[in-house]
């Protein structure tokens, strides 16, 4: 059996999205900023995608801009923040430490250049409190970056919360929503977001296309010079059917919302209680504020990669942060935030569900990881250890 | 997966001499929990060679490939043979690994001198320590640092 459950990492393209996308390569093919009827064209589709997005964010059509995924978004939101606190001389920042790299990675760079950082942390459950976030906030906080939901241990943020909090401190509030968006309902004007990243291959669109919403009293600052496209803020001419191809698959994500949420949250939980009867294993995030299809799991005595690649052979296509998968020496920040100690760390499983997996596929996983980390800890002396009384457990 | 070699992943999901000998002459083993990979070769000598080997390994895909490689490497051969294994001598055999791997391999190199390190010690054998891992050479592996 094959089964992708790394939907977290990108999704197949539905249907829809590749039929718009064929459609707009083969048949409007002008460029958006020609005076012709054949530019035209393309001009007019282009403002179509932007009111569906802006419809299903809640926002203005004017507050949206393409840009090349999730992550040029991340970076010109925290860029464009940073630089509007720069000219009020406020020079703080407050994100957290679990953050995808695109934020984290930007932030370090205004480091660099003289932004004071502060990493809130996070509790065991890989959740933040709004308080948190209140009493961290300072007269020179310029910008409040919060992720929406985290990629690795699907964990949901309480995002109205903080984003009130945020408006009443007159301090920016951006969230990178790359995660949630096509699976949690967002209402960027009732949950007070003033700038919100998201990337169309997480919910079956295309790769290389995504969206920055700004709110209109935020001022961008270009990362890319050129052209007046995006209204003068994202130079280059934008690239059309994949455009169009995100804006049909969020559509078709976002009238779906519920009726995908109560398919998958089942499948999900049959998941993690199948996986979890695995002895010292335990559950990464908190069980209930969770995203419907994310399953993250450290087993003890084995290491994550190796079990990757077992599972690979046996059809399953899953991930994991383990230091041999993150391409570093460490494993995972975000599991090394929520208190897992490396050794554990390594022995992490994500399987990322979509609602194109199926009850079979559930089942023949329930079946397969628990015979793999069988076996991988029957070859590990580590594990060994542990059994004979050596060393002790760490997970329950 | 275009990761590793085909040599990499044969001996990854085929792994030879797999498991623990009871009452081994010489046991070795490096690496540490934290870092993500431990290995454990056991060793039966008979008049200066090598009668079984065998390996358990916590770690990734290329640490168990490199476990195996290296135990088929020295079975049958003599201790002066196995200790004479370099861990270039490994990656070679297996085609190669990753850049970021090859730390495998050391720990695989590592490991057999351990074990035979401990042979040495049971039967009482005098041996230069330099020629040894030690705690420098493995990077401290071992964590007890």
């Amino acid at each position: 059996m094959k089964v992708y459950a790394d939907n977290a990492a990108t999704t197949k393209m539905s249907p829809i999205a590749i039929k718009t996308m064929v459609k707009y390569m083969e048949n409007v093919y002008g460029n958006p900023s020609s005076l012709h009827s054949v530019g035209q064209e393309a001009a007019e589709a282009l403002s179509q995608a932007r009111e569906t997005i802006a419809k299903y964010l809640g926002c203005s059509p004017k507050e949206i801009y393409f840009t090349s995924g999730g992550s040029e978004a991340d970076n010109q939101a925290i860029i464009s923040a940073a630089e509007i606190g720069l000219r009020k001389g406020k020079k703080h920042i407050i994100s957290t430490a679990f953050e995808h790299h695109a934020v984290l990675h930007t932030l370090d760079r205004l480091s660099k250049k003289g932004f004071e950082i502060e990493l809130l942390p996070v509790d065991e459950n890989g959740m933040i409190k709004p308080e948190q976030v209140a009493d961290a906030i300072r007269e020179d906080t310029c910008l409040v970056t919060i992720m929406y939901a985290n990629n690795e241990i699907g964990t949901i943020l309480p995002i109205s919360e903080i984003g009130k909090i945020c408006r009443e401190n007159c301090v920016i509030f951006h969230t990178d929503a790359v995660q949630a968006a096509g699976h949690l309902h967002i209402d960027v004007e009732k949950e007070n977001i003033d700038l919100l990243s998201l990337s169309a291959h997480k919910f079956h669109g295309p790769k290389g296309i995504g969206v920055l919403y700004a709110r209109k009293s935020v001022p961008l600052t270009n990362l890319i010079d050129g052209g007046a496209q995006e209204r003068g803020k994202r130079a280059g001419t934008e690239n059309i059917p994949a455009i169009m191809s995100m804006a049909s698959a969020f559509e078709e994500v976002c009238e779906k919302i519920d009726s995908n949420s109560d398919y998958l949250i089942p499948l999900r939980n049959k998941l993690i209680d199948g996986l979890l009867k695995v002895p010292h294993s335990a559950l990464n995030g908190d069980k209930e504020n969770r995203l419907p299809g994310n399953v993250s799991i450290c087993f003890e005595g084995i290491e994550g990669e190796s079990l990757l690649l077992l599972l690979d052979a046996k059809g399953v296509s899953a991930s994991s942060g383990s230091a041999c998968t993150s391409g570093s020496l460490d494993p995972s920040h975000v599991l090394l935030s929520i208190g897992r100690p490396h050794e554990i760390a390594h022995g992490s499983l994500r399987l990322s569900l979509c609602e194109y997996n199926t009850e079979e596929e559930i089942d023949y996983m329930i079946e397969t990881v628990p015979q793999v980390v069988n076996y991988l800890r029957n070859i590990s002396p580590l594990w060994k250890d542990k059994e004979k009384g050596r060393k002790e457990y760490i997970l329950k | 997966m275009a990761l590793y070699s085909e040599k990499v992943m044969d001996h990854f999901m085929n792994p030879r001499n797999l498991g623990e000998i009871e009452n081994a002459d010489g046991i070795g083993e490096v690496g540490n929990a934290k870092c993500g990979d431990i290995m454990k070769i056991y060793l039966k000598v008979d008049k200066n060679i090598i009668t079984d080997v065998k390996f358990e390994t916590f770690g990734c895909g290329s640490a168990i490939a490199s476990s195996s490689m290296a135990t088929e490497m020295i079975k049958g051969k003599s201790i002066d043979e196995a200790l004479k294994l370099s861990n270039k001598a490994v990656a070679e055999a297996l085609d190669g690994l990753p850049a970021h791997k090859m730390h495998c391999s050391v720990l695989a190199e590592e490991a057999i001198k351990a074990a035979v390190q401990d042979y040495y010690n049971k039967i009482g054998i005098d041996y230069n320590t330099e020629e040894f891992p030690n705690c420098e050479t493995c990077g401290y592996c071992c964590g007890k640092h």
